[in-house]
């Protein structure tokens, strides 16, 4: 099948007073059409950064050193910012977490859709703001002709979600990428807006990129799963088999340590150690390594993605 | 302390500006105390003869209408320039540090009473106020200093009073008071010092405007009067003569003034990014 | 809409209060013999008597206050000694003169500031960037007095392009017909553009030396603003979204930054309303600023007195109409509140 999104041998870094960060080393990964991919991974393994090199609205302090992001078979790293800018929002949509803060606090729910919608669909003012009440109703929000004209401040953290929703998916975007779209909001929420955006995912048959830190929440919505550390990515697989049978030793510990229902305080295990400081210049080429119980001198080696089977890519010299 | 001074040299490195302005402000302070002893001149001689001379050899800055040397009336100016903006900052700071803490810290009738205080000094035109209590409490330097700390009280008032606030029930001051201190020893022990360095950036940032106050207020004629030497009266001497072309009686004691008031400014931010670098602009 | 307004200027009532308190104090209750201020230095000691009881300055306090307040409510704010006229009737007279050049000397800031606050923000680290960064902090070291100055000399002296700093209108004309007493819009009404020209021409330096003022801090924060807004979040749902660059910038960027620039212009007034005295000197500008002036060397004290309290409460209203306008701006605070 032809990916839709293919990220290839991936490199970010950022300038920062106290050194160059090196946030994101190699990473590659595809999303297909329709498909649900979820990115996983602890805060600051790089899960947003990449999604933000991907629309390319990276902060001005981050340069991507290497690498390809092909966008139904374009580089998006070598197109003009004029053609990307079409891009974004009409063909790749991007939600974010708090979602009120991510709306302009003193402009109406109504507005900030329609401005997409004249900005991507040509639309006239008049008919953007139709529109835009419309969409407020397929992402079932209660009496959306009231709501258009409702300011963020005035609106729950699961409508605000909502709206954004309807603001990314406008104008039937190819890809969505979620970032964290539920940290933040109350469980029942969570479970609602997720419930949400997979069955519009299902009828516009748009593919999305999850970014996501909880498993759990992963393992129920998408397809396949990569799991990042610390800028790699270093297991990619369908969920059933990453789940029941990961062959990164990080994942395993990711697996061990995500309350299932039945588990008790006492069955979770700490993953030890943290992420390793990525301004330094002496990062090995495995940068779980030194938390990592199966570590030995052939780990120092280069090191990069191997296919295992069909669907399963792993980064590391011992798979479990 | 020694964490201080070694963010004090990470910012000077960074912002070599800084760096000269506290130079400059060496240097003023120098001739602020040691005035008369480095003025060429006497600042009060006046020489009809020579009145309205353009600078040379003899006379650096020129001499005014009354023939005085310009240089020398700067240089003496310096002490009661600075002098005025010292004492009124100094008695800015611990009247509305007073205040503020008081108000943040206790709150209640405290707070009422003395947000009632500063928000009516604010309810005017700072400069306005300024004039008005001048002229109801006399023409004088002293006064001059009261009613420049008065306008400037609010300023302290409201920041000790935001502190002191945030730190009420800080951990150590809930210690401090199981451990059986009394609130006034709290306030002073613990709250005072740790408000100091944010206080002491605000002094600094507010000198420049004490002494532009101050010139303001001895430019329409209030508080200073000839023959004294002070920076704001010079510039108002030298107002007709720069009109029709005799700019150093008015230039001069002008560029003083800004020199000065740009030399706290820098400073104050400087002092600012070593102790809260939060809020660089 | 009208319990927000009514709720608003309620806000203001506690100021004003204040403001008549401590003119009250600052005019009668000082120690000293405020007869003699008032009654001037040439009077006898028989006329400071008949002012002292005209004023009720033999009374008691609590009494003494509700003899002001009476007066102010009738708009008696006393007599000038040196021309004899109600100090009110002659404030009102002037007031038109400082307004004109106040609110000229404002628009001027922020037709520059605002833009040049916006370009630095929106292209940080260029030479856009560094001028405002040296406009925001030279600015406010300038002494206005001295800058008018110095524009004098310039631009009048050396260059010869400004007339004589005499005032508002050079003696060859006279002032156009009274509607608003602001000589341009009222030479404008009358279609005689000589007078404009002469007027603006007489007011560009002084309106520019107060503009230099209160250009500091409204570059500063308009910077500051516009930076907080490009890099907030909403903003990078916007670029997210694909919206054009004028719509993130204008729209969504600056909208929201004018929000603090709004806030700020209450203490610009309150450095406008300041320098606007010391401007009146140094160009000979017959405002109110220059009439206290002349009172306070004359020793005439109803003038200064009223003076203040008149600008005192100039500023109160200002700042109502500040904070009205920051409740339309901003839907947070405003009618809905």
């Amino acid at each position: 099948m032809t990916s839709l999104l293919t990220v290839e041998d991936l490199s970010i870094e950022f300038r920062t007073r106290s050194g160059t960060v090196r946030a994101i080393e190699h990473a590659g990964f595809q999303v297909h059409p329709g498909e649900t991919l979820a990115m996983v991974g602890e805060s600051g393994s790089g899960k947003s950064v990449t999604c933000l090199a991907i629309m390319g609205i990276l902060d001005a302090a981050g340069r991507v050193t290497s690498g390809r992001i092909a966008f139904r078979g374009r580089d998006l790293l070598h197109e003009r910012e004029a053609c990307l800018r079409e891009i974004r929002g009409r063909d790749i949509a991007m939600i974010f977490q708090n979602p009120r803060t991510a709306l302009n606090p003193i402009r109406t729910a109504g507005q900030q859709i329609a401005d997409v919608l004249i900005q991507h669909a040509g639309l006239t003012p008049g008919a953007a703001r139709q529109r835009a009440v419309e969409m407020l109703g397929q992402v079932r929000i209660p009496d959306p002709e009231r709501r258009a004209r409702a300011y963020p401040f005035e609106l729950s953290g699961g409508m605000c979600q909502r709206v954004m929703i309807a603001m990314a998916l406008s104008c039937q975007p190819a890809l969505l990428i979620a970032d964290e779209p539920t940290t933040g909001l109350d469980v029942t929420t969570q479970a609602v807006i997720m419930e949400l955006i997979d069955e519009i995912a299902r009828t516009e048959r748009t593919a999305t990129l999850l970014i996501t830190h909880d498993l759990a929440l992963a393992s129920e919505h998408a397809d396949r799963i990569a799991v990042m550390h610390a800028g790699h990515v270093v297991e990619t697989a369908p969920t059933q088999e990453l789940l029941v049978k990961p062959r990164h030793p990080y994942t395993q510990s990711l697996i061990a340590a995500t309350p299932g229902p039945a588990a008790a305080l006492a069955d979770l295990a700490a993953i030890p150690g943290s992420l390793p400081d990525l301004r330094r210049e002496d990062l090995p080429s495995c940068r779980y390594s030194e938390r990592c119980g199966r570590h030995d001198k052939a780990c120092d080696a280069p090191l990069s993605p191997r296919l295992l089977a069909d669907n399963h890519s792993v980064a590391c010299r011992h798979p479990l | 302390m020694r964490e201080f001074f070694r963010q004090a040299r990470y910012v000077v490195a960074e912002n070599p500006v800084t760096g000269v302005a506290f130079a400059l402000f060496l240097v003023f302070v120098v001739v602020a105390l040691f005035g008369p002893a480095l003025a060429p001149h006497s600042p009060l001689a006046s020489n009809t003869a020579e009145a309205l001379h353009p600078p040379d050899a003899q006379h650096w800055f020129g001499t005014d209408q009354l023939g005085r040397d310009v240089f020398s009336r700067i240089v003496v100016a310096t002490r009661l320039d600075l002098g005025i903006a010292a004492g009124a900052v100094a008695l800015a700071f611990v009247f509305g540090t007073g205040m503020g803490l008081a108000a943040g810290f206790f709150g209640g009738w405290a707070d009422r009473i003395i947000g009632r205080l500063t928000d009516t000094i604010m309810a005017f035109p700072l400069f306005v106020l300024a004039m008005g209590i001048v002229a109801a409490m006399g023409n004088t330097v002293t006064n001059i200093i009261y009613a420049t700390a008065i306008i400037n009280l609010p300023l302290y008032a409201r920041l000790a009073r935001a502190e002191a606030n945030i730190r009420r029930d800080a951990g150590y001051v809930e210690a401090a008071r199981l451990a059986g201190n009394s609130e006034i020893r709290i306030v002073v022990a613990h709250i005072l010092p740790n408000i100091m360095p944010l206080m002491v950036v605000q002094a600094s940032l507010t000198l420049g405007y004490a002494i532009l106050n101050a010139a303001g207020l001895s430019f329409i004629g209030l508080g200073v009067r000839p023959p004294t030497a002070e920076w704001g009266i010079m510039v108002a001497e030298g107002a007709s003569s720069i009109v029709s072309g005799e700019w150093w009686e008015a230039l001069f004691p002008g560029l003083a003034l800004m020199l000065a008031v740009f030399c706290f400014n820098l400073l104050g931010d400087g002092l600012r990014d070593v102790i809260d670098p939060r809020n660089r602009t | 809409m009208w319990r927000v307004l009514i709720g608003r200027l309620s806000t203001a009532i506690p100021s004003i209060a204040g403001v008549i308190v401590v003119t009250f104090v600052l005019t009668r209750a000082l120690p000293g013999d405020p007869a003699v201020y008032f009654a001037g230095p040439t009077a006898t000691p028989q006329s400071v008597e008949e002012i002292r009881h005209q004023l009720g300055l033999d009374r008691r306090w609590p009494v003494q206050f509700a003899y002001y307040l009476d007066d102010l409510a009738h708009g008696d704010l006393g007599n000038s000694l040196s021309t004899g006229q109600p100090v009110l009737t002659e404030i009102l007279t002037r007031l038109p003169a400082s307004a004109e050049l106040t609110l000229a000397g404002l628009l001027i800031a922020v037709l520059i500031a605002v833009p040049l606050g916006v370009l630095a923000a929106v292209r940080p680290g260029s030479w856009i960037d560094h001028v405002c960064r040296v406009v925001s902090t030279a600015g406010v070291s300038l002494p206005t007095f001295f800058t008018g100055l110095l524009l004098v000399y310039v631009f009048y002296f050396l260059l010869g392009w400004s007339p004589a700093p005499l005032g508002r209108l050079d003696i060859f004309y006279s002032a156009p017909p009274m509607h608003t007493g602001f000589y341009l819009i009222d030479s404008l009404i009358a279609g005689d553009l000589e007078t404009f020209r002469a007027t603006l021409s007489q007011l560009i330096l002084p309106a520019f030396t107060l503009g230099i003022f209160a250009l500091a801090p409204l570059a500063r924060v308009t910077r500051a603003a516009m930076l907080a807004a490009l890099g907030s979040e909403f903003v990078r749902t916007a670029r997210a979204s694909g919206l054009s660059r004028w719509r993130i910038v204008a729209v969504y960027a600056f909208r929201n930054a004018i929000l603090p620039v709004v806030t700020t212009l209450g203490m610009v007034f309150s450095y406008l309303l300041g320098g606007n005295i010391l401007v009146e000197k140094v160009f000979a500008w017959p405002g109110i600023g220059s009439y206290a002036i002349d009172a306070l060397i004359a020793s005439d004290y109803a003038p200064v007195q009223g003076f203040v309290l008149a600008m005192a409460a100039l500023y109160v209203t200002l700042n109502l109409l500040i904070d009205m306008l920051y409740g339309v701006l901003d839907p947070r605070v405003g009618i809905s509140a």
